[in-house]
């Protein structure tokens, strides 16, 4: 029997799961619309690679990765894209994104697709093949699993295959492990070869006992000889990636560094499951399990396509009518929900809907007591009340010092806090507050670099000109030195022939070109010419008298 | 007692042989609290301190020539950073000196005729063009200093105000309705 270890803190809020375990995964009809938000992981938004009123097929890739640390998004189903454009969709901020919407067409038509042979494939070909498939950790994190299957030179030891599913409400990855087990230790396994892992450690709370018993009999079946699942006590955040290999392997993953470099990697079960199907079938990642329950008359667990409008989904499990919220998510960590036009994403694993008799308002926030309740819960083992006076004094230096960075918002010491003060949203406060100031300090310093070096051009542009007109006079001064040096033998004889001949030329010329007309005159028109000469003379020197310094006269 | 005098005499004479070397050797160029004040400064380069750019500005701060107030796009916190860096009191804004919210600039294109006379007023080169030839505004660069606005004889340069989006959106201060306690 391997030897479990305990985090600090955690708390047992209600479970609530088994209202929405009794019935099977229900599959849904096809949606009228889907909204597919180009946005559902973690890293650069994907580019859009259709265009509107185009026909798709379940499976073909509509967004492109952008960059590094990015996913593939992917047609749910067949039909007609009827809109790019922003919508509202499952954020805390409550603003709209880039969406995909597309009409299916009812078909339900597959994209040419299949497979790969997985002992003969290299492993960077596995990798990219995740990518395109746009497969994302499904435990809410929605981080690019093919980046985390790189395991950058850090010997892997132990893979961790996340099953606890802490949070109450939730139960999308318990009925998984139930109906699914085989596959989900398929990918389990093709994930331990990609990372070159030596075990398999899979965590399930010990409130799921049938998950554990057909993850235990598929082990078995299957001969998965260096996998093992492991039933870890209920707490929540049992789920917290870094909390679960501390329940596991005994490691604690410093603040800073990251679990690979202690030698253990960590997926959630749901992503080993879509890992299974993206490498083995060749089906990107098109729907996941969702749990509706909260204020519903059949609370259970549906196979959604992504994009899948939340009323379309909550009205399949009878959700009734004095329902005024919708979360995302679970109670601890859930996201509200502005309207039931939003797509189910990637991260969606639960919908509560929330009634005010189920989930009352929170009464209004006493002043701290330092009662240091939160402290004793915190799994992170931070000093909650000392980050909530610094945050709340907008002491962001301080904040940091008591690694705020550490706080993996999982609403335990909110959830005990006498005073009710919401915590978690003062964390998330300096947070973004912090985040924010990293741009602006990014944005000076490269404002700064390009100041400084325009200056540097501009005045390195001035000295270039200087020293340009310095060298043309100089090379003036030298050859003015040089005629008077040698005034009669330097001008060329050829050249001074030259500008001789070209004088005798004009000068020819000029003796030619007489006044047309003129040798018939009479005498009247002699006169004439002759005034109005005398009259040009006269403006002539009127005019060098009267000093036109600027403009000398024109001559004709 | 002579002895005494000796070493004491020794010990001055090594002690300030160390400090004078070590003057010469650590000397300090320049006035280090210039570059910690223009750490502080948005560096949006704009002018409207009244100095030619954030570094003129600072060193006028460090010359104590001027107030702390005169940064519009630094906001209150920029001033309350600078009240703590130089240990000086919080100075408000003064008339006419009130902070903007975060723009961009914006060439219309169809107007602009290429006569680069804003390329040159820019000053951190966010603005792509040649003479006679369309420019714009590379606006991931661009501090929204709005110092290319007057140059422009057509006047095709409007500011942009940034909004709020998915990727800049921030957390708000959570507000604490306080229960009204009976007299």
């Amino acid at each position: 029997m391997r030897q479990l270890f305990a985090f600090h803190g955690g708390v047992h809020p209600p479970t609530h799961k088994d209202e929405s375990t009794r019935t099977p995964i229900a599959r849904t009809p096809l949606p009228s619309k889907l909204v597919i938000p180009l946005s559902q992981h973690v890293g650069n938004r994907a580019v859009p690679i259709v265009q509107v009123g185009e026909r798709v097929l379940k499976g073909q890739k509509i967004g492109r990765p952008e960059g590094k640390l990015s996913s593939a998004v992917h047609a749910s189903t067949s039909g007609t894209v009827t809109a790019i454009d922003m919508q509202l969709v499952a954020h805390h901020s409550g603003l709209p994104d880039l969406c995909v919407t597309l009409v299916p067409d009812g078909k339900d038509e597959w994209i040419e697709h299949g497979g790969v042979d997985l002992q003969h494939t290299s492993h960077s070909e596995l990798r990219h093949l995740l990518r395109k498939a746009g497969v994302v950790g499904l435990g809410g994190a929605v981080f690019p699993s093919d980046l985390k299957t790189d395991a950058h030179h850090h010997k892997i030891k132990t893979l961790v295959i996340n099953g606890a599913e802490c949070e109450p409400y939730i139960t999308c990855d318990d009925v998984l492990m139930r109906e699914r087990a085989a596959d989900i230790l398929r990918g389990a396994d093709i994930l331990r070869v990609l990372l070159h892992a030596e075990e398999v450690l899979i965590g399930i709370e010990d409130n799921k006992s049938e998950a554990i018993a057909a993850m235990q009999l598929a082990v078995e079946q299957h001969k998965h000889d260096k996998m093992e699942v492991l039933s870890v006590p209920t707490m929540y955040p049992s789920g917290g990636a870094k909390q679960l290999i501390r329940i596991l392997t005994g490691i604690e993953v410093a603040a800073g560094v990251r679990s690979t470099e202690m030698g253990v990697q960590c997926f959630n079960v749901a992503t080993a499951y879509s890992v299974w199907r993206a490498l083995a079938h060749g089906e990107p990642l098109l729907s996941r399990i969702v749990t509706v329950t909260g204020n519903v008359t059949d609370a259970q667990n549906f196979d959604v396509l992504i994009g899948t409008p939340l009323a379309e989904l909550v009205v399949l499990a009878g959700s009734k009518p004095d329902t005024n919220r919708h979360i995302m998510g679970g109670p601890m960590m859930g996201v509200d929900l502005p309207t039931g036009t939003i797509g189910i994403t990637k991260a969606t694993n639960c919908i509560i809907e929330s009634s005010p008799k189920l989930f009352p308002p929170q009464p209004p926030a006493l002043p701290c007591i330092r009662c240091t309740r939160c402290a004793e819960v915190c799994p992170a083992e931070l000093q909650p009340q000392d980050l909530y006076w610094f945050a709340k004094s907008n002491n962001f230096g301080k904040t940091e010092e008591f690694h705020l960075f550490d706080c993996i918002e999982c609403g335990a010491c909110a959830y005990v806090c006498p005073s009710n003060i919401p915590l978690v949203q003062y964390y998330r406060y300096a947070k973004s507050e912090i985040h924010e100031r990293e741009r602006d300090k990014k944005a000076a310093d490269l404002a700064r670099e390009r100041h400084e070096y325009r200056q540097l051009r501009i005045e390195r542009d001035k000295q270039e000109k200087a020293e340009k007109l310095a060298q043309k006079e100089r090379e003036a001064a030298a050859k003015a030195a040089q005629a008077a040096a040698a005034p009669v033998a330097t001008p060329d004889d050829a050249q001074q022939k030259l500008i001789e001949e070209a004088l005798a030329r004009a000068n020819a010329q000029a003796a030619v070109a007489h006044p047309q007309n003129t040798e018939t005159l009479t005498s009247e028109q002699s006169a004439e010419i002759a005034a109005i000469e005398a009259r040009r003379a006269k403006i002539r020197e009127m005019a060098a008298d009267a000093g036109a310094d600027d403009e000398p006269p024109k001559s004709h | 007692m002579i002895s005494a005098l000796w070493v004491m005499i020794g010990i001055s004479l090594l002690l300030g042989a160390v400090l004078g070397y070590s003057a010469i050797k650590f000397k300090v160029e320049g006035n280090p609290l210039v570059e910690k004040i223009d750490a502080v400064l948005p560096q949006t380069q704009c002018g409207q301190c009244g100095y030619p750019g954030c570094m003129p500005y600072a060193e006028a701060i460090a010359k104590g020539e001027v107030g702390i107030n005169k940064c519009p796009p630094g906001g209150e916190e920029g001033i309350q950073k600078l009240a703590d860096l130089l240990g000086v009191e919080f100075q408000p804004f003064g008339e006419g000196a009130a902070p903007k919210g975060k723009a961009v600039a914006f060439i219309d294109e169809q107007t602009c005729i290429g006569c680069t006379l804003c390329i040159q007023a820019c000053p951190v080169d966010a603005i792509a063009g040649a003479a006679k030839q369309m420019h714009t505004i590379i606006a991931s660069e661009c501090t929204g200093c709005e110092l290319c606005l007057p140059p422009c004889p057509v006047d095709c340069i409007t500011m942009e105000a940034i909004g709020e989006n998915i990727t800049n959106w921030k957390w708000r201060h959570p507000v604490i309705i306080p229960i009204k306690v009976a007299a």
